[in-house]
């Protein structure tokens, strides 16, 4: 290795330096403190664990996120974490075994094998909260309005929420009766929002024409609450499934105005972010200067089920890290005092008294010729009438 | 202004510009200067709040994926190279278009390897290997693809063209069609979000006029 490129970081790894690192620390401690206030219990789930049970239920795209390393005890493929949700979904069904409502939280370094978008970090810090074992509309109320709330402490502005629901989709496709190469190129055009595409396909595959209609209305089905009346014309379905999905919507949109009003909620019923994972109502906070999402959410009921317990589940994670650079932090202003090098009874007790309130009192070492502003400090420690005392700089 | 009421709309120079600029100026979008007289990258169109920026072709989909340009007009060459997540690409506009095919010399040697496939687009190149259960080398160059084979360099080559007379003139011949290539309007995922109401009237007209 030259020797000059030591210093360097993996491409998508950063360290955090002052006085962003304080910044984040603090952020952090706010946001779980506010978990902590609507009953989420933190779980610290580990690093690594078996693939297996990392990877259970969560489809290909987390497979390929995780780093994976051999057991040198078990001889058995354990998996770096790339995602905590699975790890706290398996907690619940298997170690808690909870009966009722379980609210959870957690926080930590997550580690992608690649970024999930261009420039992104590969190792964001996951912060989210899980509410495990109710089935109803008001679990996803509670984990929108958790994930706000997470915004706005964060100082995070112009909040865009998109809403959508993979139960529309799945029922259209349901009655399509498509093979899965089919079903494979139909997805990657509609999360592409390819018309052009659909249309040449549904052509090409001779579809029925109604089946194409709402197809061509899906792909496009976006914007504000309208959408949902829009869609329940042209989305007809005899099973009515796609009008229960809808009702779902309307439902989680009175409920949020409800607790917070005017909340910023619009909606694409053709986003399949996580299909494979979620089975429900999904929701993503948008904000502007941010190309990708910055926070996400929704319904997941299936993953417990591989740990033994089938549990209702929904939450939202998002990376502090970005939240601190999206969000308007506080000025960060370190403000400390300097206390001499000299040894004296007297000082040594007035700096235990300063340090018990909170104060930073950095003393200064024999010899030391950095000042006392060099140090960071705005105020000193000083002999006054027999008194230490702090004075400014 | 609000930042939300504007839009940028990268596009690159040459042929998907010019083919694209009576498109655009349908819509209203038209260059208050014009772009071959102008060295500025950034310009202003007739309509407020809508400027043009002019990017390299094959960046045209790093700049929207980033939501530095809300919207884009990229070749499907390029965005089938580009094979990242977070881009839509609602409309064919029907422009720049050609044909990405696999072309070789006429008479070909027998081999005893792997055939050697000279191309800019690597990613497109060895999915369409794949998809045919083919394993191939795959040699990076960035122009004058037809040279390869002459040179010995590569067995065939992958390229893009139009009326195949460069092709022609060294020699070689199309040998399969991979796919036909026209350019696209693509758009930011958030971006499509957070401005769909200054999105989606665009990506309609665009679809009438692109029928």
């Amino acid at each position: 290795m030259v020797t000059h490129k030591r210093w360097l970081l993996p491409e998508g790894i950063e360290e955090i330096l002052p006085p962003h690192a304080e910044q984040l620390e603090n952020l952090c401690r706010r946001i779980i403190d506010l978990y902590r206030t609507w009953g989420y219990q933190l779980v610290m789930p580990p690093l690594v664990e078996y693939l297996e049970s990392l990877l259970t239920g969560t489809g290909e795209d987390l497979d390929l996120q995780t780093f994976k390393l051999t057991d040198q005890i078990s001889g058995r493929m354990m998996g770096i974490r790339a995602d905590t949700t699975p790890q706290v979904a398996r907690i619940d069904a298997h170690n808690l075994k909870a009966e009722g409502p379980n609210r959870l939280c957690y926080l930590g370094t997550v580690l992608h094998t690649r970024p999930e978008s261009s420039g992104a970090s590969r190792s964001p810090l996951q912060v989210g909260a899980e509410l495990y074992g109710h089935a109803g509309i008001e679990s996803e109320a509670e984990s929108l309005c958790l994930m706000l709330e997470t915004l706005k402490l964060a100082g995070v502005e112009d909040i865009h929420i998109d809403l959508g629901h993979v139960g529309i989709y799945e029922t259209i496709l349901k009655s399509a009766g498509l093979d899965k190469n089919q079903e494979t190129e139909l997805f990657s055009i509609l999360q592409r929002k390819a018309t052009s595409e659909l249309n040449d396909l549904l052509k090409q595959w001779s579809l029925p024409k109604k089946l194409g209609d709402k197809l061509r209305f899906l792909i496009m089905a976006c914007g504000d609450a309208s959408i949902l009346d829009r869609a329940a014309k042209e989305l007809t379905d005899s099973s009515g499934s796609i009008k229960h999905c809808l009702k779902e919507l309307k439902t989680l949109v009175a409920l949020v105005n409800k607790c917070l009003p005017g909340a910023p909620l619009f909606f694409d019923l053709a986003e399949l972010r996580g299909y494979h994972y979620h089975t429900g109502i999904v929701f993503t906070a948008f904000v502007p200067g941010s190309g990708q999402g910055i926070a996400f959410g929704g319904r997941y009921d299936a993953i417990g089920q591989a740990f033994g317990q089938a549990r209702p589940a929904t939450g939202f994670s998002t990376d502090i890290k970005t939240l601190l650079s999206v969000g308007r932090q506080k000025e960060f202003k370190r403000q400390a005092i300097f206390a001499p090098a000299k040894e004296d009874k007297k000082l040594n007790k007035k700096i235990v008294a300063l340090r018990k309130k909170g104060e930073i009192v950095i003393r200064a070492l024999p010899g030391q010729k950095q000042s006392a502003r060099q140090a960071g400090c705005d105020r000193k420690l000083q002999l006054k009438d027999g008194q230490w005392q702090v004075v400014k700089l | 202004m609000n930042r939300s009421h504007n839009l940028t709309i990268a596009v690159s120079k040459g042929r998907i510009l010019t083919e694209a600029l009576p498109l655009l100026t349908e819509l209203g979008i038209r260059p208050v200067e014009a772009p071959e007289q102008t060295r500025k990258l950034i310009l202003e169109t007739a309509k407020p709040g809508i400027k043009l920026v002019v990017v390299r072709a094959t960046d045209v989909p790093t700049y929207v994926e980033y939501g530095a340009a809300d919207l884009g007009i990229a070749g499907k060459d390029v965005l089938l190279e580009y094979g990242g997540k977070g881009l839509y690409e609602p409309v064919d506009l029907k422009i720049a278009r050609c044909k990405m095919v696999l072309a070789g010399p006429k008479k070909e040697a027998k081999l005893n390897r792997r055939l050697r496939v000279a191309t800019k687009y690597i990613k497109t190149t060895r999915d369409y290997f794949a998809s045919r259960g083919e394993q191939v080398e795959i040699i990076k160059l960035y122009g004058s693809m037809e040279l390869a084979p002459l040179l010995g360099l590569a067995d065939r080559i992958v390229d893009l063209i139009d009326t195949g007379n460069t092709l022609k003139a060294n020699g070689l011949v199309p040998l399969e069609l991979i796919t036909w290539i026209s350019s696209r309007l693509i758009v930011n995922t958030a971006a499509m979000k957070m401005k769909h109401e200054l999105i989606k009237p665009i990506i309609n007209q665009l679809e009438q006029l692109c029928k």
